[in-house]
């Protein structure tokens, strides 16, 4: 067999080696474990989880390392990782309310059943540097120690049945003043697993939302409360949790649970204001993402109430978030930065065809000039 | 973990079976329905969009463990993404290799079809970025579905006929868009529309990959395939005004390649394969065959490269 | 029957599946040529060919329709071990098998959208022999013409005037087959 080796190999190959001496940076400095990244690393963590659509904790902290931080790249690496593993089974539906909570709030409402739950989060911090993270120490808090919220099925692994949390926005819907949604056994498409078709319905958003890159969903999301699709949304809840996977064994005739997720779900409530069909109601936008990823459920749901526009009887107003293909077509961080830097890849024949095109469209432009003069 | 020691871990050409019989029934339909464009889900690969995902992975549909594959970026097989995917393939699928247009069983290539005349049975797959002729004009895919679904070319039309308003001739010189068998409009890919002609009539099967815009389409041989043109202003093929510098070639495509900083260039052929067979049958150009090669210049920039890894 | 049913599919899946996938699209691209397949060895009456093109194209996500002699337990077992594809009636079919009587009327099966025309039926259709001589073939994959021994010619003719709608059709005989995809011209006998 004649196997061609030339130069761009070598060429290539250097370049790996001097990545690898670049990932590993200075060798007197220790080198990270994949460990130290999963557990002190959580929320970089958790985007490569989300965006890759693969929960797989240590995964992700490996892909980071490999990857040199670059949080795309390393969906990437999780991504390309996904595509060759084989579908064994589809899970139920996972079910939020029996979540063990490590947060759940609520600006609709001051109190509510199950309680306003701040859990671990940056919203009260002072955005002050802390130095004696640099200095390897522990930070400087006057906090009382944490006490987890009882977590039955949580990490912990304490005993017990998980009290559930019931959703604010089946308070509302008891008095009918937020739209119904109703239960849909439907199984939802699977954009990884056939092509994107449009139009699209809200299942396939939601899919795409959920794993689309976190900064565009989220400036989509503020573009929506700038004015361009405004929905006026209210976080009607917000809740992060450990939720059990179960898939039902056919030859059980059961659902067994195959292990225990984290999840961040985001309610919306909308103004709405009726239309033609329906009276004046709230209603709902819906975003669940993979692990503690706050800021991007919420987006989410901004971005899914601001595209359903159509479904609800609604006006477009040629905003980008209302625009379901400029939306689906443009989400996804690895299609993005995948065109976006093949650009550096060569294109000298292309650029000679516009070479000579210029050459000779410049030289017949200035052959009537001379010819006018 | 070495390259080598995944390969193991992987099938026959990357891609699962599940994966493979959906493009391949994908491919089926291209072939029966020349020129319009499949949908397909296109798997993440392990190469960033936009690197050849869609080529890479119509050629994991179609490679038998008997196949010599070619893989050439530019027209050139020493190019560095031609290098990676051959590499790919030699790992997963452990096909023999060439760089002769003649010896190969599939091409796969960017931007570019072979100088070299393709014969029966061979395929030559394309690497495509953006495979809607009508997405410049039109960005929507609801929009341009029912576009072809109407034959409603009209817009194409326009735009060309404006370019020869404004420039006094059509201002597209590559991805020049194509019409199949009087029907589907088709982008051939960004190759320069030097090569449109050999799209038509080509007695090889052409089939086109698009990955991150999950599209896959064909033109089987001996296809009708004519560049979309007016009869006052009818296609014409354009390559630089020169002789290949280094084997004389008058009729080949022409890299345009920077020699100094005062001006001096040098032109030389875009498919290397070509160049060196003529070197090697004797042509010479006006630079000679014995000191530079295409090759040499496709890797010029090899020499910023230290000379082993980690010499810094 | 269950014995049956486990044995004949490919023994070396992605090699087998590589070596006839090339002979099937050499088929298409080429309509009118005739290439041989091996690795399949389903219940009677299903040929060779024909159990080669499905365990390569078919699988839980498309539908087989199987007409007249060809639907029989054993060859319904087969399928659903081997593919594991759903069966179904003709209308819905991505796949039928059977002899060219038995998928009478072939105006039954799915010939795609007008924006869609891909999602149209590929029939498989068993025949006694093939060889190049019958009527003559021009379109698209053929130079200048070819023949085939079409069981008829008027329902392919009927067909290619679809296009771009339409079903596609790989004649099977033995370890044989032959393309004939929509855009194939059949000449009026």
């Amino acid at each position: 067999m004649y196997v061609a080796v030339k130069g761009g190999e070598r060429a290539i190959d250097n370049a790996h080696a001097w990545l690898a001496e670049e990932r590993r940076g200075d060798p007197a400095v220790p080198e990270l474990g994949i460990a130290q990244i999963r557990e002190q690393m959580a929320l970089a963590v958790n985007r490569v989880m989300a965006e890759g659509s693969l929960y797989d904790p240590d995964l992700a902290a490996l892909a980071i390392k490999q990857a040199r931080g670059d949080l795309i790249e390393a969906v990437f690496l999780i991504r390309a990782y996904r595509t060759t593993l084989p579908r064994l089974a589809a899970s139920n539906p996972v079910d939020t309310g029996a979540m063990a909570v490590d947060r759940r709030i609520s600006a609709t409402f001051k109190d509510l059943p199950g309680g306003q739950v701040l859990g671990p989060t940056f919203d009260y911090t002072h955005r002050l540097l802390d130095f004696t993270l640099m200095a390897d120490g522990a930070p400087l808090t006057d906090a009382v120690p944490h006490t987890p919220v009882p977590s039955p099925r949580g990490r912990d692994g304490r005993g017990g049945e998980t009290p559930r949390v019931p959703h604010v926005m089946g308070f509302l819907n008891r008095d009918g003043l937020i739209e119904t949604a109703l239960p849909d056994d439907t199984p939802p498409p699977d954009l990884t697993r056939e092509p994107l078709e449009l139009p699209a319905d809200r299942a396939l958003r939601l899919q795409a939302l959920t794993r689309g890159d976190e900064g565009f969903v989220l400036s989509l999301a503020y573009s929506t409360q700038r004015g361009y699709g405004r929905t006026h949304a209210f976080v009607g809840e917000l809740r992060i949790g450990i939720v059990a996977v179960e898939v039902d064994i056919p030859e059980l005739g059961f659902a067994v649970e195959i292990g225990e997720i984290e999840l961040t779900e985001c309610e919306t409530v909308n103004q709405f204001r009726g239309s033609r069909t329906e009276p004046p109601q709230f209603t709902r936008g819906y975003g669940l993402v993979m692990g503690q990823s706050e800021r991007k459920a919420i987006a989410m749901s901004l971005v899914d109430r601001s595209l359903r526009w159509q479904e609800l009887g609604e006006d477009f107003t040629g905003a980008p978030a209302q625009d379901e293909e400029f939306v689906l077509m443009h989400c996804d961080n690895i299609q993005a930065t995948g065109f976006l830097e093949h650009i550096k890849l060569p294109h000298y024949v292309d650029f000679q065809a516009e070479l000579e095109l210029v050459r000779k469209l410049r030289a017949e432009a200035q052959a009537m000039q001379e010819a006018a003069e | 973990m070495s390259d080598d020691t995944q390969s193991g871990a992987y099938t026959f050409a990357y891609l699962d079976e599940q994966t493979k019989r959906m493009i391949r029934r994908a491919i089926l339909k291209a072939l029966a329905i020349p020129g319009y464009q499949v949908p397909f889900a296109s798997r993440e690969m392990p190469m960033p969009y936009g690197w050849g995902t869609g080529g890479v992975q119509v050629t994991a549909a179609c490679l038998t463990p008997e196949d010599r594959l070619k893989v050439i970026d530019q027209g050139a097989d020493d190019t560095t993404n031609a290098v990676s995917i051959r590499r790919f393939f030699q790992r997963t699928a452990g096909v023999a290799t060439t760089e002769a247009t003649m010896d190969a069983t599939i091409i796969q290539t960017r931007h570019r079809i072979p100088e070299t005349p393709l014969t029966e049975g061979q395929i030559l797959v394309y690497q495509v970025p953006i495979p809607e002729p009508l997405r410049f004009l039109e960005p929507r895919e609801t929009e341009t579905r029912k576009m072809h679904e109407l034959e409603e070319y009209g817009l194409m039309h326009v735009k060309l006929y404006e370019d020869i308003a404004r420039h006094g001739q059509i201002a597209t010189s590559y991805a020049y868009p194509v019409k199949v068998e009087g029907h589907y409009v088709m982008d051939p890919s960004p190759i320069p529309k030097f090569d449109n002609p050999k799209l038509s009539g080509n007695p090889a099967t052409q089939l086109f990959g698009a990955g991150r815009e999950q599209r896959i389409y064909a033109l089987p041989p001996w296809t009708d395939v004519v560049s979309l043109d007016f009869d006052d202003h009818p296609f014409e093929t354009s390559k630089a005004p020169h002789d290949c510098d280094l084997c004389g070639a008058k009729d080949s495509y022409l890299d345009e390649v920077i020699t100094d900083d005062e001006g001096g260039r040098m032109f030389v052929c875009s498919d290397t394969d070509f160049c060196a067979g003529r070197r090697a049958e004797g042509h010479e150009g006006r630079l000679g065959g014995d000191q530079k090669s295409s090759k040499t210049f496709a890797n010029s920039f090899e020499g910023i490269w230290p000379a082993t890894a980690g010499a810094r | 029957m269950i014995a049956d049913a486990l044995t004949g599919g490919f023994t070396d899946a992605p090699l087998q599946s590589a070596r006839a996938f090339r002979e099937i699209l050499e088929a298409l691209a080429r309509p009118g040529t005739i290439r041989q397949v091996s690795g399949a060895r389903p219940p009677p009456p299903l040929s060779t060919a024909a159990g080669v093109v499905l365990l390569v194209l078919a699988d839980p996500t498309t539908g087989v329709h199987l007409a007249g002699a060809a639907d029989r337990p054993a060859v319904r077992d087969w399928i659903a071990f081997h593919l594991g594809a759903p069966l179904v009636r003709a209308e819905q079919a991505d796949f039928a098998v059977g002899t060219w009587t038995a998928l009478h009327p072939v105006t039954r099966f799915r010939i795609g959208r007008p924006d869609y025309p891909d999602r149209s039926a590929t029939l498989i259709v068993e025949c006694d022999r093939l060889v190049n001589h019958g009527p003559a073939l021009t379109g698209p994959g053929i130079e200048t013409a070819t023949w085939l021994n079409l069981p008829e010619t008027a329902a392919f003719r009927a067909n290619h005037g679809l296009f771009p709608l339409g079903f596609d059709t790989v004649f099977t005989a033995g370890d044989r087959l032959s393309g004939l995809p929509r855009t194939t011209r059949v000449e009026k006998i």
